[in-house]
C-alpha cells in the first residue's frame, strides 16, 4: 500500500508540466522586442519634457498616450497577454479592473474638481 | 429494492477498493499551477485598484503645496530616467530568468535572479536617496498635501519593490533547496507577474508624477 | 516601554463599561472552564483552530458573527433607551462621550464583524459543496482570512476595556478623526482592526473567485451553477475591487495620524472631502457585497420550498451582473449635500435610480417562482417573505432619497437611518437568518426547531417595524441622527415606540438562542439522516449531513441546472459507488491562527505606540509566513478504504425508502 502511494511522479514534476499549467514563458526575442519598445516609449516622453520644446498642453497628452502604449507593450511582451489569453480569466479580470480603475480615477477627479470649486475657501467662482 | 442494491454495491466496493489505491487521479495536480497563478493575478488586480486610489489622491492633491515646494522644484528628470532604466532592465533580466526556468537551467535561473535583485537594490537605493534628500531639506511628507501624496504613492510602490526583493531572496533559497520543482516554478511565475506589474505601475508613476509634474 | 499605555486606560470609574467588561470576562472564563472540564483543548486545536476545511471555517465565521451580533445589538438597545429617556428634558444615562462611542461601535461591529463574517461564512460553507469541489482553491489562505477577521474583532472588543473606541461614527470622517480632534486611541483601534480584518476579507475574495472559476465539477458551465454560487462570484468580485480602496483610504488617514501627513487635515493642503469621496467609493460596493449573497439565499430557499425551478434564471444572473457593475457608479448619493453641484448630483441620482431596476426584476422572479408552486411555509420561507415586504419598502425610501432635492432635506436625519436599517435588516439580516436555518442541518446534521424559528422571525419582523417606522416619521419631522438627547417633546412618544420595537427584536434574538439550545438538546429527533432534509435541488444536498470531510467521494458530473434535482427524478441520486478512489486532501496548519494572534499583538502595539512590540510582531509575522512556504507537509491522501468505510456507514444509516 505504502509503496503504491509513494509511486514516482508525485515528487518534482519535470519543468514542462508547469509550462503547460501556467502561461507561456515567452522567448528571448519577445522580451528583447518588448524591452526595445519600452526604451523608446520611455525616452521620447522624457526627451519631450526635458527639452521644454513644446508646452505642457501639447506634451502631457502625448506622454500619457505613450505611457498607456508602454503598459500594453509590457502586458503583451512581458506578461504574455495575447489572443489566447483573451479566452482566459486573466484577460476578463484585467478588463474589469481597468473599468473600475477608470471609474474610480475619473469619478474622483470629476467629483473633487466640483467639490473644490464650490466648497474650498479662496476658490469660490465669481458669479 | 434499494436495500438490495445497497448491499450489492457495498460488497463489490469492498472487493474493489484496493484497485482505487492504484488508480491515480492526476488531473488535480495539473490544475494547481494555473489555479495559483490565476489567484495571484486576481490579487494583483486588487493591488491595481489600491494604486488607483493613491493615484487619484495624488491627482487631487498635486497642487496643494501649502507654500512649500512643487514638483517642478524638487524633481530631477535625469535621476528619474536612471531609476526607470534600472527597473526596466530588471524586468528584462527577470524575463531571462523565466526563459532559463523553461529550459530547466537552475544555475542560470539563480544567476538572473541575482542580477534582477541587484538592479532592484540600485533602484531602491536611488529612491531612498531621493527621499532622504527631500526630507533633509524640509520637503518631507508632512510638509504639504502634495508631498504627502507624493511620498505615499511613490513610497507604496517602493514598499512593493522591497517586498518583491525579499521574495526573490526567499525564492533563491527555495530553488537552492529543491531545485526547479513544480511548486517553485509556480512561485517564480507569480513573482514574475508581480515584478512586471510593478514596472507597469512605475510607468504610471513617472508619467503622472514626474513628467506631468515638471512639464510647463 | 509600554508606549502611551497606562493603567488609567482601563475605565474603572465607568460602571456601565465595567459591568459589560465583567460580563464578557465571566463568559470568557466560563467557556475556558467548560473546555478544560470536558478536556476539549486538543480537539479545539486539531479540529477547529488549525482547520483548513471550508466547512469548519464557515461555521467559525458564522459563530463569530452571532457573538458580535449580541455586542452590536447591546449597543442598539442602549441607544434606543437613552434616546427614549432623554427626550423629555432629562440627560439620560449616557453622556455624549460615551454615546458617541456606542453608535460608532454599533456601526463598525454590525457591518464589519457581524454582517461580513455572516455572509462570508455562509459562502465558505456552501459554495464548494454547490460546485462539487472538495474545498476552496487555497485552504490555508482561507484559514488565515478567518483568523485575521477574528483578530480585528478581538481588537474592537479589547477597546471596550483598555482605552476607548472612536467617537466619529462608523466611517470616521476627518477632520474629526484626525489627531487634532481625536487625540486618543479610539480612532487608532478603529483603523487597525479594520485594516487587519480587511486583509482577511480581500484574501477571502481572491480565494472564492479562484474556487468558483477553476474548481467547478465537470459539466458545470457558468450558466449551470446554482444561483447562490453566481451571487457569491459577483460578491467576491466586488470584494476584490472595492476593499483596496478602503485599505488605501484608511492607510492615508493612518499616515495623517501617525506621521503628521496632510491627506485629510484642515491645514497643510489636506482635503477632508476627498476622504468622504474615497470611503464611499468603497462603502457603496460594500453594501452590495452584503446583500448579493442574501439575494442568492432567497433564490435557493424560494425555489426549494416551492418545489419549483427558479423562474428566470438567466435574467437573475444578468440582473446580478448589472448590479455588480452599477454598484460602482452610485457612490456620491451618500454625500449629495457635500456640495459638488447640480450636474454631479444629477448624474449620481439617476444612476442610483437605475440600480433599483435589476433588483425589482429579481423580486418579480421570486414571486413568479412561488406562483403555481407548492409553497411550504417553513422558517427560511418566512424570513424570505419578510424580506420581500421589508426590503421593498426600504428600497422605495432609498429611491426617494436618490432625488438630490429630497436628500437635501432628509440627509443625516433619522429617515436615512430608517432607510438603511430597512434594507440591511430586511435584506442582509433576514437573508442570513434564512440561510442559517436552511443550511444548519447540512453543517451539523440536525435541523433547527421550527416553532422557535417561527417565533424568532415574527419577533424580528414585528419588532423591526415597531423600531424603525417611527424613525421615518421622526426624520420627516426633522430629528437628526446620532443625538444623545433631544428637546422636542413631540418626538418622545415615537422614541418610546422605537424602544419597544427594539425590545421585541430582543425577544427574537432570545428566541434564536433558545432555538439553538433546544435544537441541540433534541438533536436526535431533529436528525437529518439523508443529507437532504428539504427536498433540495443543488449539489450540497447530495452528500451526508454533515458532509464527510472530503465532501464528495467521487466528483459529480453535472449535466444541467439543478443537477441534484434532476438526478433524484431519474433515480440516479444517492447511489453508492462501485469503486472508491483515494482522495487528495490538504493538511491542517496552525499558521493561520498564529498569524492571526501576531496580527492582534501588532494592532494593539500600534494603537498604544509600543513601537518595539509592533516591530517585533511585524518581523514575527513575516518570519512565520515565510517559514510556512518551506513547509512541504501540506497534503496527504485519504486511502480508498477509509473513503469506502465512511460512505458505507452513511448508506447503512439511511432510513429505508418507502
Amino acid at each position: 500500500m505504502t509503496a503504491i502511494e509513494n509511486a514516482p511522479g508525485h515528487g518534482a514534476h519535470p519543468p514542462h508540466d508547469a509550462a503547460h499549467a501556467g502561461a507561456d514563458h515567452g522567448s528571448v526575442r519577445s522580451y528583447a522586442i518588448g524591452f526595445a519598445l519600452s526604451v523608446l516609449l520611455t525616452a521620447i516622453p522624457f526627451a519631450l519634457v526635458m527639452s521644454g520644446a513644446a508646452s505642457a498642453a501639447m506634451v502631457v497628452p502625448i506622454c500619457v498616450g505613450l505611457g498607456v502604449v508602454q503598459m500594453v507593450v509590457h502586458l503583451i511582451y512581458f506578461l504574455h497577454m495575447n489572443g489566447a489569453s483573451s479566452r482566459s480569466w486573466n484577460m476578463a479580470a484585467l478588463l474589469f479592473t481597468v473599468l473600475i480603475v477608470a471609474i474610480l480615477v475619473i469619478g474622483t477627479l470629476w467629483v473633487m474638481y466640483h467639490m473644490n470649486a464650490n466648497m474650498m475657501p479662496g476658490m469660490m467662482p465669481t458669479d | 429494492m434499494t436495500a438490495h442494491l445497497r448491499s450489492t454495491f457495498t460488497a463489490e466496493a469492498a472487493a474493489l477498493t484496493h484497485i482505487g489505491d492504484i488508480v491515480d487521479v492526476h488531473d488535480e495536480h495539473h490544475d494547481d499551477g494555473s489555479k495559483t497563478t490565476l489567484g495571484f493575478w486576481i490579487y494583483l488586480m486588487s493591488d491595481c485598484i489600491l494604486f488607483a486610489a493613491l493615484f487619484a489622491s495624488f491627482a487631487v492633491l498635486r497642487g496643494q503645496t501649502a507654500g512649500g515646494p512643487s514638483g517642478r522644484e524638487i524633481f530631477s528628470l535625469p535621476y528619474v530616467l536612471a531609476e526607470t532604466s534600472c527597473l526596466l532592465m530588471s524586468s528584462l533580466t527577470y524575463g531571462m530568468a523565466m526563459i532559463a526556468m523553461g529550459r530547466n537551467q537552475k544555475d542560470s535561473v539563480l544567476g538572473w535572479l541575482g542580477v534582477t535583485l541587484l538592479l532592484g537594490l540600485v533602484f531602491m537605493g536611488m529612491e531612498l536617496h531621493e527621499f532622504g534628500d527631500l526630507i533633509a531639506s524640509g520637503a518631507g511628507p508632512s510638509r504639504s498635501g502634495f508631498l504627502s501624496a507624493y511620498f505615499t504613492l511613490v513610497g507604496t510602490h517602493g514598499l512593493h519593490v522591497a517586498s518583491g526583493m525579499i521574495w526573490m531572496v526567499v525564492m533563491i533559497a527555495h530553488v537552492l533547496r529543491r531545485g526547479l520543482s513544480a511548486a517553485n516554478q509556480t512561485r517564480l511565475m507569480c513573482l514574475s507577474l508581480f515584478w512586471h506589474f510593478l514596472d507597469i505601475v512605475w510607468i504610471g508613476v513617472f508619467t503622472v508624477v514626474y513628467l506631468m509634474g515638471v512639464a510647463r | 516601554m509600554f508606549g502611551r499605555l497606562t493603567l488609567a486606560a482601563i475605565p474603572f470609574d465607568q460602571p456601565i463599561i465595567m459591568g459589560a467588561l465583567g460580563f464578557m470576562v465571566l463568559c470568557g472564563l466560563a467557556v475556558v472552564a467548560l473546555i478544560t472540564r470536558y478536556k476539549l483543548w486538543r480537539w479545539l486545536w486539531s479540529d477547529w483552530l488549525t482547520s483548513v476545511d471550508h466547512k469548519n471555517i464557515g461555521i467559525m465565521y458564522v459563530m463569530l458573527a452571532l457573538v458580535m451580533l449580541l455586542r452590536g445589538f447591546a449597543d442598539a438597545l442602549m441607544m434606543r433607551s437613552q434616546q427614549a429617556m432623554a427626550s423629555t428634558g432629562g440627560a439620560g444615562y449616557l453622556p455624549p462621550e460615551h454615546f458617541d462611542q456606542i453608535f460608532t461601535a454599533h456601526g463598525v461591529i454590525m457591518i464589519f464583524f457581524m454582517a461580513m463574517p455572516f455572509v462570508v461564512g455562509l459562502m465558505n460553507l456552501v459554495v464548494p459543496l454547490q460546485i462539487g469541489a472538495r474545498d476552496v482553491a487555497f485552504p490555508y489562505l482561507n484559514s488565515l482570512s478567518f483568523w485575521l477577521t477574528a483578530a480585528g474583532a478581538m481588537l474592537v472588543n479589547i477597546s471596550l476595556g483598555v482605552g476607548e473606541f472612536a467617537r466619529t461614527g462608523w466611517l470616521a470622517y476627518p477632520p474629526l478623526s484626525e489627531l487634532q480632534y481625536s487625540p486618543g486611541v479610539g480612532v487608532d483601534y478603529y483603523l487597525w482592526s479594520l485594516q487587519i480584518s480587511g486583509i482577511g476579507t480581500l484574501l477571502a475574495g481572491v480565494n472564492m473567485i479562484a474556487t468558483i472559476l477553476k474548481m467547478r465539477a465537470p459539466g458545470m458551465t457558468l450558466m449551470r451553477m446554482p444561483i447562490f454560487t453566481w451571487t457569491s462570484l459577483c460578491t467576491n468580485m466586488l470584494i476584490v475591487a472595492a476593499f483596496p480602496i478602503l485599505t488605501a483610504t484608511l492607510a492615508m488617514l493612518s499616515l495623517d495620524r501617525y506621521l503628521g501627513l496632510h491627506f485629510f487635515t484642515n491645514d497643510g493642503g489636506g482635503n477632508p472631502m476627498m476622504y468622504v469621496n474615497l470611503i464611499w467609493a468603497w462603502g457603496h460596493p460594500e453594501v452590495y457585497i452584503l446583500i448579493l449573497p442574501c439575494f442568492g439565499i432567497f433564490s435557493e430557499v424560494i425555489s426549494t420550498f416551492s418545489s419549483k425551478r427558479l423562474f428566470g434564471y438567466t435574467s437573475m444572473v444578468y440582473a446580478t451582473i448589472c448590479i455588480t457593475v452599477l454598484s460602482f457608479l452610485v457612490w456620491l448619493h451618500h454625500f449629495f449635500t457635500m456640495g459638488s453641484g447640480a450636474n454631479v448630483n444629477a448624474f449620481f441620482g439617476i444612476t442610483t435610480m437605475i440600480i433599483s431596476i435589476p433588483t425589482g426584476a429579481k423580486i418579480f422572479n421570486w414571486l413568479f417562482t412561488m406562483y403555481r408552486g407548492r409553497v411550504r411555509f417553513t422558517t427560511p420561507v418566512l424570513w424570505t417573505l419578510g424580506f420581500m415586504v421589508t426590503f421593498t419598502i426600504g428600497g422605495m425610501t432609498g429611491v426617494l432619497m436618490a432625488v438630490p432635492g429630497a436628500d437635501f432635506v432628509l440627509h443625516n436625519s433619522l429617515f436615512l437611518i430608517a432607510h438603511f436599517h430597512n434594507v440591511i435588516i430586511g435584506g442582509v439580516v433576514f437573508g442570513c437568518m434564512a440561510g442559517l436555518n436552511y443550511w444548519f442541518p447540512k453543517a451539523f446534521g440536525f435541523r433547527l426547531d421550527e416553532r422557535l424559528g417561527k417565533v424568532s422571525f415574527w419577533c424580528w419582523f414585528i419588532g423591526f417595524f415597531m423600531a424603525f417606522m417611527p424613525l421615518y416619521a421622526l426624520g420627516m419631522m426633522g430629528m437628526t441622527r446620532r443625538m444623545n438627547h433631544v428637546d422636542n417633546p413631540v418626538w418622545h412618544a415615537y422614541l418610546v415606540v422605537a424602544m419597544v420595537g427594539a425590545a421585541i427584536i430582543l425577544c427574537g434574538i432570545l428566541a434564536q438562542i433558545a432555538q439553538i439550545v433546544v435544537s441541540v438538546r433534541h438533536r436526535e429527533a431533529l436528525r437529518d439522516a439523508t443529507g437532504d432534509p428539504w427536498g433540495g435541488r443543488t449539489l450540497e444536498w447530495a452528500v451526508a449531513s454533515p458532509p464527510p470531510f472530503y465532501n464528495f467521494a467521487e466528483t459529480p458530473v453535472v449535466e444541467g441546472r439543478d443537477s441534484y434535482w434532476e438526478a433524484k427524478l431519474e433515480g440516479r441520486a444517492r447511489r453508492p459507488q462501485p469503486v472508491y478512489r483515494r482522495i487528495h486532501m490538504p493538511r491542517n496548519t496552525g499558521t493561520g491562527v498564529v498569524l492571526g494572534g501576531i496580527a492582534l499583538v501588532l494592532g494593539f502595539a500600534l494603537v498604544w505606540h509600543i513601537w518595539w512590540l509592533a516591530a517585533g510582531a511585524l518581523l514575527a509575522a513575516a518570519a512565520t509566513a515565510i517559514t510556512h512556504t518551506f513547509n512541504e507537509n501540506r497534503d496527504y491522501y485519504v486511502s480508498s478504504r477509509e473513503v469506502a468505510r465512511t460512505e458505507d456507514a452513511y448508506f447503512q444509516n439511511l432510513p429505508s425508502e418507502a
